[in-house]
């Protein structure tokens, strides 16, 4: 496991020196294992009404229940567990298109480039949410899994525009002109050599992706557009909203999904500019 | 003058892909999901909500909603038929509020939404980039530093939750301003200054959620970019030649910086407009983001079809107009060619 070593050694670094890092680390550690408890949960997530109904936050119900007679604590486990593994599927494929479609732009330059980044800058520009919307409205049914692909095959083109110039740059460096007048092939030299100084930034844009895409799972879920009797952090503070928790006075209904959300989308973006500005201290941030 | 048009025709050309693309998703993916015939789901929607229909009006209506919807012939055919339509600004009309034309529709939702998203664009952007760049230029002041503090923490939270922390903490606990609608019930529009209060104080809080929102993002890549600019050479000969400071940073860093900050602008519109729309469903402004919304819960699947259809075309066509406007700002644009 040799090639662990820098990770962990920047991982060690980033927490000594930048307090961002910091923050996100040990955020992201505690969601996690908030996300991990919902294996040890009494109530089964798609059951309602075992316990009375909007109860305020006391011992036996931490976070208090909700109107549909739900535990939030043990609820919100679940919500946070789903969520992410949704973020996480919806940034891996995301990425494997993004490398794909950088490394060929950046590798074949020309015509095919030029055609692949008219093709990234119009997915940008392309306005999403209406588009999703009327997807998820002719799907009746559209699964948490098909809902992260049909993202995943927006998400990329950013990522791929930065890999590509990532490419291109690699390609002018003076170790590659020594290698290929070597005998090296380009191909093999993108997997060997390219591929390390390719992956941090993938790693940083993953993040980023996550963000992304749990910001879109929440917005659909809120609009009741997603598998509303799984628990995910949107589909959480839909039934809040849907049943009225504001008028009611049920604050912490909605206090803790969107403090619990707050939390993972500040500490996710934190670790997001630190890995940013460990990388290359002079990068802007690409926003999305 | 023929790199301008070289540069414009690029840029047109990806206008037209992103139009192409949008038409061609909606086309396509209701046709490739099995028992998503959009016919048939509307007829399945009507039925859902209660309406009986006898067994040969579903026959005549499956009929005629095909024929509408081009779904006869093969899949190419379909294809050109769809664009037929479309190009002619044929959307079909809503179901919901049936025979009204979705164009008509759109029409009428068309300039609250227009009207919010230029307003807080502008303003965002703006102030922004003009704080950022001071920012960047003058690396201490404790209110730059609050303001970044600021910007980092509201920039990832979702247009959704932001929205709906103000909606929250402004209509419902310090009940300052109203909480949806884009005027006082039972005002009807005219040029009087009642009307167009109640319009400001409606708008007041959508605004000023998209603002925050924006500013943030704008405000830090601004910064970053200033502080680039400010490690060049030729401002270091600018400080060594004395020139006044406020000269140095209006004509060497801001116009300096400004260029990549407005290829951002084009670059993010979509999203930007999505935000819109999201805001709007939250305070219950009466632009297309409720549209699309009310098209939802009334399952108006042709009303929300064309929503998405007329947002990807006014899309592309707002960041074609922001794209051709960047080389009257740097000239050097048009030389680069299809690079951004």
């Amino acid at each position: 496991m040799g090639f662990l070593h820098p990770v962990f050694s920047a991982i060690r670094r980033l927490f000594k020196y930048d307090p961002r890092f910091r923050f996100a680390f040990i955020a992201i550690a505690c969601l996690v294992v908030f996300a991990f408890l919902s294996i040890f949960s009494p109530y089964d997530p798609r059951s309602s009404y075992y316990a009375p109904i909007s109860q305020p936050p006391s011992l036996k119900h931490i976070f208090g229940t909700n109107g549909r007679g739900q535990d939030l604590f043990w609820l919100l486990t679940f919500a946070m567990k789903n969520s992410l593994i949704f973020s996480l599927e919806v940034a891996l494929l995301s990425r494997i298109i993004a490398i794909v479609v950088g490394i060929t732009a950046g590798y074949k330059r020309g015509i095919l480039d030029q055609i692949l980044v008219l093709l990234c800058d119009s997915f940008i520009i392309l306005p999403l949410f209406p588009l999703l919307v009327f997807l998820k409205l002719i799907m009746r049914q559209m699964s948490f899994s098909t809902l992260a692909i049909v993202l995943a095959l927006f998400g990329w083109p950013w990522d791929a525009r930065l890999i590509r110039s990532q490419v291109l740059s690699l390609r002018e460096r003076v170790f590659t002109y020594s290698a290929i007048f070597s005998g090296r092939s380009l191909l093999s030299m993108i997997f060997s050599d390219y591929l390390p100084h390719i992956l941090p930034i993938t790693l940083a844009t993953t993040v980023n992706n996550m963000l992304w895409s749990l910001g879109f799972e929440i917005t659909l879920s809120i609009l009741g557009l997603t598998p509303l009797d799984i628990p995910s952090m949107g589909t959480v503070t839909y039934w809040a909203i849907q049943q009225q928790a504001m008028v009611m006075g049920t604050w912490w209904w909605l206090a803790f999904p969107i403090g619990l959300l707050v939390l993972l989308f500040v500490a996710l973006y934190f670790l997001f500019v630190s890995i940013t500005d460990y990388i290359n201290p002079k990068a802007r941030i690409i926003s999305r | 003058m023929r790199a301008f048009f070289k540069y414009a025709v690029t840029r047109f050309l990806i206008c037209l892909l992103v139009i192409f693309i949008g038409v061609t998703i909606t086309f396509v993916i209701p046709r490739l999901i099995p028992g998503a015939n959009p016919a048939e789901v509307v007829i399945r929607r009507l039925q859902m909500a209660g309406t009986y229909l006898p067994p040969e009006s579903v026959e005549k209506m499956k009929e005629a909603l095909l024929k509408l919807y081009g779904l006869e012939g093969s899949l190419f055919q379909q294809y050109l038929r769809f664009w037929k339509e479309f190009l002619r600004g044929n959307l079909g009309p809503s179901f919901a509020s049936f025979p009204t034309p979705v164009i008509k529709l759109i029409a009428t939702s068309l300039p609250w939404t227009v009207g919010l998203l230029a307003l807080t664009t502008v303003v965002s952007w703006l102030s922004g980039t003009i704080l950022g760049g001071i920012a960047g230029f003058r690396k201490r002041g404790l209110f730059m530093k609050i303001l970044e503090i600021f910007a980092n923490a509201v920039r990832p939270i979702p247009y959704y939750i932001l929205a709906l922390l103000l909606l929250i903490l402004f209509a419902y606990v310090l009940r300052l301003l109203p909480t949806g609608g884009a005027y006082q019930i039972g005002l009807s529009p005219s040029l009087s200054w009642k009307y167009i209060s109640s319009v400001i104080k409606h708008g007041l809080l959508p605004a000023l959620s998209l603002i925050i929102l924006g500013i943030g993002g704008w405000f830090l890549n601004m910064r970053n970019l200033v502080s680039a600019v400010l490690q060049e050479d030729f401002v270091d000969f600018a400080f060594l030649m004395k020139l006044d400071e406020s000269v140095i940073f209006r004509f060497y860093t801001m116009k300096a910086a400004l260029p990549p900050q407005l290829t951002g602008l084009a670059l993010q519109l979509g999203m930007i407009f999505n935000g819109t729309i999201i805001t709007e469903i939250v305070f219950n402004y009466p632009g297309l983001g409720t549209l699309i919304y009310t098209a939802i819960m009334q399952s108006d699947y042709n009303l929300v079809m064309g929503v998405t259809l007329f947002s990807i075309v006014a899309v592309a066509f707002a960041t074609f107009l922001i794209d051709i406007s960047l080389p009257l700002i740097d000239p050097r644009v048009q030389y680069s060619g299809s690079s951004v």
